[in-house]
């Protein structure tokens, strides 16, 4: 890591600071911190528990690359220090299939939130689920568009207030477990910030996974989402998980919808082999090479 | 520490003590550690941080058994776990939890 400059240090001084450096501080890009997210921001916790999935999975973070998009989650790849992207509203998973086919010795991550990945990304996830692009998914779900001000995301439940439903919201929400199981992916998991330990060894899973990996968190979202909606801050959201959260690993995915202040069922929901794209494609290159003799 | 029955390893395993590191002026008084620490080390303080947030303090240091817990729940970084020295150097096999 860069040793901050002086002015940073005059700046940000830290005399509370007790002896020892943080033991994620080197997947991190401290330099960048204190990040922009609110208190009680779920946001953090998917940080930390991919930071110690990839701690935990002993992979080479130099053949890694992490893709972002637009939000509150879309910062993520701007704090953790592998080769970042940060892109284009809704296109993560677009510039995630161009760099793993371009380079596919490098495993890509995706991390970003529900609006930029189920709204404008919509198509590029179904399209990238149904191709079987290696890569891991990280969806963070905090059910509103948090960074523009609180408006309607596709995953807000039925009859939740946003600032653009001041009457409640009319739209049924997006069952993410339920499209990326539809459209092919061969790893879908759902879990709360709450569930840490049970997160982090679900990407953990997720990384040594060859297909198209989706890891569902849900996340408190203490400024818009409870704010709006009367529910308390992050923290009583998180007791509100700590209560309401049933963990049924192997559920059919059609049984996962979430509605207002209802129960969340977590867990590891897929878990399948399918040939990856880049499998098909060098396979089905190779015979049409063969057959006009060309290989 | 209470146990409900005396474990028949007790003798051969010590549980391990761990020292909790905050970093104070990162703290944006969460209260996630606080509310989530298995053996109530952590509470809130009195006193303001550089941002003038209220970050915890460790209440009960002798209590600590390493867990970590408070260090996954820390959206801001901020805190974190070690194994106390003294133990550090210990011969006798430690049960330590999972990380």
């Amino acid at each position: 890591m860069e040793e901050p400059t002086k002015a940073i240090k005059e700046i940000h001084p830290d005399p509370s600071a007790t002896s020892g450096v943080h033991p994620m501080e080197n997947l991190l890009r401290m330099e960048r911190m204190p990040h922009i997210w609110c208190p009680t921001c779920g946001i953090g916790l998917a940080v930390t528990a991919f930071t110690a999935a990839l701690t935990k999975a002993n992979i080479d973070t130099n053949k890694m690359s992490i893709v972002s998009g637009i939000g509150c989650t879309g910062r993520v790849a701007g704090y953790v220090k592998l080769d970042s992207f940060h892109t284009t509203h809704g296109r993560p998973i677009a510039f995630g299939t161009g760099i793993r086919v371009a380079n596919p010795g490098i495993k890509v991550v995706v991390f970003s939130g529900d609006g930029d990945l189920i709204a404008i990304g919509g198509n590029h996830f179904i399209h990238a689920a149904r191709r079987n692009i290696d890569m891991l998914v990280i969806c963070v779900n905090n059910f509103i568009y948090a960074m523009t001000g609180g408006q309607v995301a596709p995953t807000t439940p039925l009859a939740a207030y946003a600032t653009t439903s001041p009457y409640g919201c009319v739209e049924p929400p997006f069952n993410i477990p339920y499209i990326a199981d539809s459209a092919g992916a061969v790893y879908v998991a759902r879990w709360t910030t709450l569930h840490v330990r049970r997160l982090t060894n679900s990407i953990t899973e997720a990384l040594q996974k060859t297909g198209f990996s989706v890891v569902e968190v849900i996340s408190p979202c203490g400024m818009y989402y409870s704010r709006i909606n009367r529910l308390g801050d992050g923290l009583d959201m998180m007791r509100f998980y700590h209560d309401n959260v049933e963990i049924r690993n192997g559920e059919d995915t059609k049984n996962l919808d979430i509605g207002f202040q209802t129960k969340i069922i977590c867990g590891k929901f897929v878990d399948r082999e399918r040939p990856s794209y880049m499998e098909r494609y060098n396979q089905w290159l190779s015979e049409v090479k063969g057959a006009r003799g060309e290989g | 520490m209470k146990f409900w029955r005396k474990p028949l390893d007790l003798d051969k395993i010590t549980v391990p003590h761990g020292e909790v590191h905050i970093f104070k002026d990162r703290c944006k008084g969460c209260a996630f550690c606080v509310e989530y620490c298995p053996k109530d080390v952590l509470d809130m303080s009195e006193e303001f941080n550089i941002k003038g947030y209220h970050p915890p303090y460790v209440k009960n240091p002798d209590d600590c058994l390493e867990c970590h817990l408070c260090e996954m729940l820390c959206p801001e970084f901020a805190i974190f776990v070690t194994l106390k020295e003294e133990e550090k150097s210990a011969k006798v096999p430690i049960n330590k939890g999972e990380k």
